[in-house]
Order: structure tokens, then sequence, then C-alpha cells
């Protein structure tokens, strides 16, 4: 009786997850046809999905003009498929952030990766750094101020010997602040209000350097191996999440995976800045909303999370487009205000359940 | 059977643990006593690898601690740690199915046999009501009984548990001991309170400032002799019916010099 009770409980919490997964991946394609559709031409959802079937398998018949096919096929469909890796992204980097460090406020930017990679961006912008990379010259230069930024909390962090969540949170902090000054001064020295507009743009957070083009592809395997990567090691994040101590005691070298993890979160977040910019807010919130609903473990928090993030950043990215069309806002100013009144009412939520 | 030889520990430039020799041997449960600040619980922790000793050895069933993986040693020890874990969104049901683990490989998920295990843990805790429950909402004596479920989940070879019987009332802390006791597996337990140490332990480790004062079985560690100087208490013994009892008075009353 007892037994059946307990296993019962788990098999529950099993099957609802299986169901969100199913309705939250529906919403997403749903979302996604709606987002490439939208905009200053618009296009019915179910157009949108024809042309995406006839470019991918050649099936249906044409009935559509070769202008949409192009506004889908070159300039939305990318712009969408970047919006749902850097979502994704955002939300499991914020998931395991939260958990290396055991705090409910961590969410990808606490590594100060994103001044790095905004330091990257203003050398880029205001003084032609990387122009060698081309159309990547923009995004090789974030990229390499993330890498920057991460060696020096990597180093800081390990300085003593052992990573433990209380030096990551430090290093993080100290870095982010650093290499924020540095993105000032580059603002301030080069005298260019013009460049100053841009790279306040880029520091917003924008797909608007979404093609098909390389950066596409390696945001797409960066991106969907770190979800792959978290969701398997998802028990011993729930471990780490409980304590360095209890790790230990189920077989988890709590150092260790908290460096394996500082790489990989790293890397990923060092490339969806790169692509995308700072988009704030994504990162901290979602986690939160898929712990509320499929509970605290990892194996399903991760996946619910990427869904949950992709959504939501595809969706704030069409309010981005449309509020002020034909001009852009950036994305990360919806994501602010939207995810402001989600944080309030977690607080209070969170204050709830602790007494 | 854990051995342990020459271990040591400091913390800045004060050893706390120097030298230390202690064995668990299987079948039999393990005190280890002392007052504050004696380091119970560092010896404890360097018994499961948490700490590491520059000095000494530890093995487990003969191989070294340190020549195990991380995974291999928690499928010989289980451990339940004063960490509160209260942030965590996990129920208990989640927690003590943590438990199966180390017993999984990486890419397998838990199964209907490690639920089964996880509620039969939990049923020899008296806890299977408060499966569905959220770990952070428990009392702490709660929380005490569903970590010991979860130490249990691991099925080690070797249980080692730091003053279990904090934050539980009477009742359960001799329910705790007892159930310990049941499980004949080589067990070291951090005591805080000898008359439980008496009831429930085989043999007894004794710690003073910087290592043992007295090893041996329960009955010729719990002499009055040996504890008066190192707790600075009075204490009778009391052998009652095969039972030990011990009662403490304040020197200061019974000789005010």
């Amino acid at each position: 009786m007892g037994a059946l009770v307990v296993t019962e409980v788990l098999g529950v919490q099993r099957r609802r997850t299986t169901t969100w997964l199913v309705v939250l991946t529906a919403a997403l394609v749903v979302t996604g046809l709606i987002a490439v559709g939208t905009g200053a031409v618009g296009i019915s959802p179910v157009t949108v999905a024809r042309i995406i079937g006839h470019q991918l398998l050649h099936i249906g018949d044409v009935t559509w003009t070769p202008p949409e096919e192009a506004i889908v096929w070159q300039v939305r469909l990318p712009r969408v498929l970047l919006g749902i890796l850097v979502g994704a992204g955002l939300a499991v980097c914020g998931v395991a952030l939260q958990a290396m460090v055991r705090n409910v406020l961590a969410d990808p930017y606490l590594l100060g990766i994103n001044s790095g990679a905004s330091s990257g961006a203003a050398a880029a912008i205001l003084f032609g750094a990387g122009a060698g990379f081309g159309q990547y010259a923009l995004s090789t230069s974030a990229f390499l101020g993330a890498l920057a930024a991460s060696l020096l909390v990597f180093l800081i962090a390990r300085s003593g010997g052992r990573v433990t969540s209380i030096r990551l949170l430090l290093a993080g902090v100290a870095v982010g602040y650093a290499l924020y000054a540095t993105t000032s001064f580059l603002i301030f020295a080069s005298g260019s209000a013009e460049g100053a507009r841009s790279v306040m743009f880029w520091l917003l957070g924008s797909l608007g350097l979404a093609r098909w083009d390389a950066l596409l592809a390696v945001a797409a395997v960066v991106i969907g191996g770190t979800i792959a990567y978290l969701t398997v090691i998802g028990r011993s994040l729930d471990a780490l999440a409980v304590g360095d101590e209890t790790a230990h005691t189920l077989g988890i070298a709590p150092d260790r995976l908290r460096l394996r993890l500082l790489v990989v979160v790293s890397l990923c977040v060092g490339v969806l800045v790169s692509a995308s910019g700072s988009i704030g807010f994504v990162g901290l919130v979602v986690p939160h909303l898929a712990r509320r609903i499929v509970g605290a473990p990892h194996v399903r928090v991760v996946p619910v999370a990427a869904l949950l993030g992709a959504i939501l950043l595809v969706g704030a990215d069409v309010i981005a487009r449309v509020l002020l069309a034909p001009q852009e806002i950036p994305i990360g100013i919806i994501t602010a205000l939207v995810g402001t009144p989600f944080l309030l009412v977690l607080i209070k939520r969170l204050h709830g359940v602790s007494q | 059977m854990i051995e342990a030889s020459g271990v040591s520990w400091r913390y800045g430039g004060t050893p706390v643990i120097d030298g230390v020799a202690v064995t668990a041997r299987p079948g039999r449960v393990l005190g280890l006593i002392g007052p504050n600040g004696s380091g119970k619980t560092t010896l404890l922790r360097l018994l499961y690898g948490a700490l590491r000793s520059s000095a000494g050895s530890v093995r487990v069933d003969g191989d070294r601690l340190s020549s195990l993986s991380p995974r291999d040693a928690a499928r010989r020890m289980a451990v339940v740690v004063q960490e509160s874990g209260g942030e965590t969104a996990l129920t208990v049901a989640e927690m003590v199915l943590l438990g199966r683990g180390p017993h999984l490989s990486t890419f397998q998920r838990a199964g209907a046999s490690d639920h089964e295990v996880a509620a039969r843990c939990l049923a020899r805790v008296g806890a299977t009501h408060l499966a569905a429950r959220s770990f952070a909402g428990l009392s702490g004596g709660e929380r005490q009984r569903v970590l010991i479920a979860r130490a249990l989940a691991q099925e080690a070879t070797h249980l080692l548990l730091d003053e279990p019987t904090n934050h539980l009332d009477i009742r359960y802390q001799h329910e705790i001991l007892r159930l310990v006791r049941s499980l004949s597996t080589c067990s070291v337990v951090v005591l805080h309170d000898l008359n439980l140490a008496a009831r429930y332990c085989d043999d007894l480790v004794l710690l003073g400032s910087g290592g043992v004062v007295a090893a041996g079985e329960t009955p010729e560690v719990l002499d009055p002799q040996i504890l008066q100087p190192i707790y600075g208490i009075g204490i009778r013994r009391l052998d009652i019916e095969d039972s030990l009892h011990l009662l403490f008075e304040p020197l200061s009353e019974e000789n005010p010099a």
C-alpha cells in the first residue's frame, strides 16, 4: 500500500512531464509559424508551413509569390530559428548556473561573459576590430571577448584550488564590472555618437544578425549540445543543487562537476551572446517557470526550460519587430518588461513557501 | 570494514585530528564520541573522503579510498550529513530517489525497481506519508528521516551518519538508531548523547583534543574514570539488567574545588 503510493507519486510526475513536453513543442511550432508570418508583409501560418515544407522536402503546390517565399525563407525563418536557439540556450544556461551557485537569482550573465562579449562587440563596431573576419567581424570579436571573460573568471575561480560557488559568484561579478567599464571606456574614447548608438542597440540584444550562415550553424550545434549534456547529467545537477557534501556522498565530485559546467556554460553563453547581444531576464525567469510546472529534477527542468525559453524569445522578438514598426526595438527591452512582473510574482510566491 | 590509520586534519594551523587510527568492523556499529570541538565530524569526513588526509590512509574493504572513483565510493558508503539542503524544490520521493544515482549509469534513468527501493526505504523510516511533500517544507526531524531513507536507498555496505539524532524527538532518536543497528551493515555514527551510544553502539572511539583517548567495546570506553576528565563533568555509571546508563552532575556542585 505504502509502496504503491510512493511509486504512484513518482510515476504521476513523469507522465505530467511528458504531457508538458508535447504541449510545449506544439506551442513552439505554432508560435514559430506565426512569428515567421508576422511583419510588414503578413503571411498566414499555413502558407508559411507550406513554404517551409516545399523548401525542405519539395512537397505541395506553389500557391505563393516568389517575394513571399524569399521573405519566409531568406529573412524571417533564420531569425526565428536563432530566436529559438538563443531562448533555449539562455534558459538552460540559467538552469545550470542556478544549480552551480545554488542561488535562485543566478542568470547566464552572472559570470560576466556578456560583458566580455560587449567589450568585443564595442571594439568591432567602434574601432573595426576583427575586420579580417568579414561578415563575421562583429560576432567573432564578441566571441573572443566572451572567451577572454570566461578565461578570467575560470582562472580567478580556480585560484584557490577549489571552484566553490561563492568564489565563482565573486569572480563573475568582478570580471563583469571590469569589462563593463572597458566597454564604457571604448564608447567614450571613440567619440562617435552613431557608433555609441549601435553599441547600445547591440547591448540590449537583437536577432538582426540571423542569416543562413556559419553563425547559425555553430549556434545550433553548441546550444543543442548544451541542452543534451545538461539533460543527461540532470541527476548530478540535482545533487549539486542540494549541496556539495550531498553531491560528494552520492558519488559526484562537486568541484570537478562545477568546473565542467563552467566550461560548457561559458562556451554556450559566449556563442549566444555573440549571435544576439545581451538579452536579459530569459535566463533568470524561465528556470523558475519550468520548475513550477514540472518540479525540481533537472532531467525534466532542462528540456522544459529550453522549450519555454524558445517560445518566450520568439514571442518577444515578434513584439520587438511589430511594436514600433517599421522601426525595430531591441528585444532586451521586451524581455525585461515582460520578465520583471514574472520575477516579482515569483519572489512573492517564494516568500510564501518558505514561511 | 573501514580502516583508517595515521589520518590527520588541520584547520588553519590547529590540528583537529592528528595521526588517528580507527577501525569499523563489519556488522557492527561504531560510535564516535567526544566533547564539542574534539573533531568527531572531521574524523567522519576523513572516513568518507570529503576531506583527504595528506598522511596515513583510509581503506574500505581493503581498497584505498583515494583509489576508488567517487561513484564506487558511493556504492560502498552511504552517508547522512548535516547539510540542510533547505533551498531545494525536490519532493521527498525525488530526494530519496537521488540515492539510486550511484547505481545508475550516466544515460540510465531511474526505473520501476529504483522507485520500489525508494518506496521501501521511505517506509522503513516511517515517512511514506511524506512522499509527495516538498523536502524544503519538512520539519527538522522529518528531513532527517528522509535523508536516512536516501542513504538506505544507496544500498551501500557501509553507513556513516553525522549526529543522525539531531532534531529528532526521543522516540525517533531510538527508532533511527535501532534501525541502524538492525541493518547489520558496517556503521559509523557520530553521537553526542552518551546514553544513546551506550545502548546502540558495539564499539566506541572517544576523541579528546587532537586524537583518540580511548577505543574499544562500548562498556570499556564508557568508564567514568576515562570520560570525566574529557567532558569535565561528574559521571556515575549504573549497570541495570545488562544495559548501561550514565548519570551526569556538574563537578562544581559536587566538588566546589
